[in-house]
This record gives C-alpha cells, structure tokens and sequence, in this order.
C-alpha cells in the first residue's frame, strides 16, 4: 500500500543524502573531511528524540482512548529509537576521537543521549516483561510518558552539570553557523531518516497487529486470499 | 499509611536490612578507596548519595507486595476507595520507614567521619529533598513491575535513569558548597522535582495499578 | 586519483567511514529484522489456519 511508496522516495533521499553530504559539501575548514560524520550523526540524534517523543505521545493517546493502533504504533517505534540512539552515541564517539582526542567526553548532549538509550531499553524490558500485550503496551505507556516528562530535566541538569566540570567548553558539535552547500544535505539526510523511520515502523505495526488479531475474522481470512493466490 | 508502618515495625528484619545494607555500603567505600580523609570528604557526598538511590531501590519492592500478594489492591480498586489516596499513603510510609532514617543515618556516619559541617548541612537538605522524591518515581516504577518475574532487575534498569537528575542536582549543591558558592538554585530545582513528584507520581502510580490489575 | 583522495577522507578515512558502516548496518538490520518476523509469523498464522481447517 504505502510502504513501497514510503521507502522509494527514503531510497531516493538517502542516496541524495549521502552524495551531497559525502561530494558535493565542501570540507569544513576547520575539522577538514571528519565532519561529515555530521550527516549521520546529527539525523540519528534528531530522530532518537523525535521517536521518543513521537513513542510517548502514541502511548499516551492508547492509554487515553484505548486506541490500539497508538499502542501497536508506540511499540514499533521502541527498537527504531534505541538504534537511532545507539547510532548517535556511536557516531558522536567516532567524531570526538579525532576532534577531542579520546572516544567519550562527558558532554551534555553525549550525555543525555546516553540517558535516553537507558530510557529506551527499560522501556524495552518493560514491554516485553508482560505476557499480556494489551497491559504490556498500557503499562510501558505510563513509562514513556514519565520518562516523557524527565526528558527535559535531564537534559537540563545534565547541561548545568557538565558545564560545571568543563568549564564551559565550546563543544565544537554545535557549529554556529553552518554553510548551505552543507546545511541542505543534511536536511536531505533528516527527512531520508524520518521516511526510513516511518516505513519501518509500518512494516513492524502490521506485523504487530497480524500477530496481535490472529484469532480475529478478517486475518483469517486475508490469509486464506493469499494463500488461494500463491 | 499507620498500618503499614505498625506493620512494619513487627516486620522489623525487614525493616532494618535497608538501613543496614546502606550502612555496610557507605563503610566498603574507605576500604576501597584507603583511609585518606582528604580523599574521603571528597568522595563522602557521592559515596552516600549513590548509596541511598541503591537502598530506596531495594527497599521499594516492599511497598505493594504485600498487597499485591494478598490481592487487597483489587479489593480496594473494586470498592471505589480512591486509590490515589492509598497510594500516597504508601508512599509516605516508605519514605518515613526508608528515607528518613537513612538521613539519619547519613548524617551520623558523615559525623562520625569528620565531614565539614557547612556542608553537613547542605548534604542534608539535598536528602531531604531528594530522597522522598526517589520514593515517589519508584512507587511508579514499582506498580509497572510488581509481580513479574526478574521484576527486580527490571526495577533497577527502568529506574535509575528517572534518577538521575536528582542525582546530578544533589551533587552540585553539594560541590558548590565545598566550593564556597550559593546552593539555592539546586536546592530551588529539587524542591521543583518534589513537587512535581508528588503532584504526578501518586496519579500514574494509581493508573499503573490499575492497568496490572485490568 | 580522485577517488583515492575520496576514501582518504582527509586523513579521517577509519572514522568518516567506521561511523558510515555503522550506520549502514544498523539501518539494514532494521529494515530486514522486521522482514524476516513478518514472514515468519505469517507463515505461522497460515500454519495454524491449515491445522484448524483439517
């Protein structure tokens, strides 16, 4: 239906991306060619807050209105944060070798990146800690949601603190003013990454749902149209 | 909430393992670390905060199982009894049955070490402050997991990130102290968080159990 | 030699290229771990309908 749809034009994107984050942007002039780790870095971290956001949010309105495809729809999104944030970490660690000279500094955004990839995985254990899928997606919304509001709080005393060992350093990730030949990649590379996001995060609510309903009518027959079909 | 701290005082084994396991922790860290009191003052302040997030998370299991066991939570869901008002109630017995003598305690070990008594006292108000607000986040995270198996693991992993905050903000107040500088926005920020604990965390505690008994 | 220069990356090749590969793998196992559940628990459902159908 809308899948292939989604994932020709992610494929299209994230091809556009990678040309123009990885040719057609000129070399920063200060971290030379190693900031266009950029085009992956900074889409993953956008995306493993959005997703979380976006995870809480469907939780929530499950939790409201019973709505099940918001339940089915928060637990797909689960895994897609957590490799969204594994990848931010990972890729910020690769960048922060060769501009800070070691693997890990304990940077606010570093840090509270890595909070949230704790958020997410008890999230995760939490989900599937329940036999019963309904209190399972009921009982992780209440989790999202309170992690939902911890969110900016974290990210605030994790700033405050980190600011308060570092001396206020100028992370060098946040460039302040970043040129258009390099800025439009990575809004290609961001949307690529979102389309990417949304396609998958289809595939696994069906398959949800399919295992969900499989004693319900219609999957029944779907299956046996299919199965005539093949 | 009476209940439950007379029930608990006949319980009194259970009671003091807390306080002890907080107590047998805080004396690991000089054998860690060696005997240099320089070094100790510094590292005190942490050693006990991280003591405290660890005991309130041991401790925490206690506050539904027995109720959960017994099944009173589903009886007093289906009596109508608002349920947010026996959560609250819960949750000031545990933190007066975990919290407060932990400070105690705290403070008397950090007495007894020879920590410098300005900062005593700000240690003291981040822990006033700070530990009814890890019993509040807990009992949330306490009514998801209650009667699951490997709950206690769970517990562990989807609460010590809640914590964290708390944490950091109990630690610079108590670092700007040492440092000789003012500790009224951290104390400002965690008075925040308890309020808002204990605004929030009573109503998704309530909602929680009654989505596990659902 | 302009490719070479282009995997050279500057002297960044390891990290330019260790955090591209990354990425890379982490995308394609999401796209094909769903994949790969969705027609496993299809082929499961089909299974059980045949067992209920005899």
């Amino acid at each position: 239906m809308l899948t292939p749809w989604l994932s020709w034009i992610c494929a299209l994107l994230l091809i556009a991306g990678l040309y123009g984050g990885l040719i057609y942007a000129p070399p920063d002039y200060q971290q030379g060619e190693s900031f266009r780790i950029i085009y992956v870095h900074v889409p993953s971290a956008w995306m493993s807050m959005f997703v979380y956001v976006l995870m809480a949010t469907a939780g929530g309105v499950g939790l409201i209105w019973h709505i099940k495809i918001a339940e089915v729809f928060a637990k797909s999104c689960a895994p897609l944060g957590a490799s969204f944030t594994f990848l931010a970490l990972a890729t910020g660690s690769l960048w922060g070798k060769p501009m800070w000279g070691t693997w890990w500094v304990w940077d606010a955004r570093l840090t509270s990146e890595l909070i949230l990839l704790f958020l997410y995985l008890g999230y995760m254990a939490l989900q599937s800690a329940f036999d019963d899928r309904r209190v399972a997606a009921r009982a992780s919304a209440v989790l999202a949601l309170v992690g939902l509001i911890n969110i900016p709080i974290i990210h605030y005393s994790v700033e405050w603190w980190s600011t308060l060992h570092q001396g206020a350093t100028v992370t060098k990730l946040d460039a302040p003013s970043i040129h258009i030949d390099m800025l439009i990649p990575l809004l290609i590379m961001a949307l690529a990454f979102k389309l990417y996001f949304f396609t998958i995060v289809l595939i696994r609510s069906r398959t949800e749902i399919l295992e969900y309903e499989c004693n319900s009518k219609w999957v029944s027959d779907l299956l046996n149209e299919t199965e005539v079909s093949k | 909430m009476w209940r439950d701290i007379i029930l608990a005082f006949r319980h009194r084994a259970e009671l003091f393992n807390p306080l002890i396991f907080f107590t047998m922790v805080i004396v690991l860290f000089p054998f860690a670390f060696g005997s240099d009191i320089g070094l100790l003052n510094r590292v005190m302040p942490g050693t006990i905060w991280i003591t405290a997030l660890l005991a309130t998370n041991l401790s925490l299991e206690g506050i539904f199982r027995s109720d959960f066991d017994d099944g009173s939570i589903e009886q007093i869901i289906l009596s109508g009894y608002p349920l947010t008002l026996l959560v609250i109630a819960k949750i000031t017995a545990h933190w007066c049955l975990t919290g407060l003598p932990l400070i105690i305690i705290a403070m008397f070990t950090a007495f007894l070490l020879s920590f410098p008594e300005h900062v005593l006292q700000t240690l003291f108000f981040t822990l006033l402050l700070g530990t009814p607000v890890l019993s509040l986040i807990g009992a949330v995270a306490v009514a998801l997991t209650i009667g699951l198996r490997s709950g206690g693991m769970l517990l562990s992993l989807i609460i010590l990130p809640l914590y964290m905050p708390i944490l950091i903000f109990a630690m610079l107040a108590v670092e700007n102290k040492m440092a000789g500088m003012s500790v009224d926005a951290e104390l400002y920020f965690l008075s925040g968080m308890l309020v808002l604990a204990m605004t929030l965390a009573p109503l998704a505690t309530a909602s929680s159990l009654r989505i596990r008994m659902s | 030699m302009v490719v070479q220069e282009f995997f050279h990356m500057g002297g960044y090749a390891f990290y330019v290229w260790t955090s591209y590969a990354l990425t890379a793998v982490v995308l394609i196992f999401n796209v094909v771990q769903p994949l790969i559940r969705k027609r496993k628990s299809k082929r499961d459902l089909i299974m059980r309908l045949r067992r209920n159908l005899r």
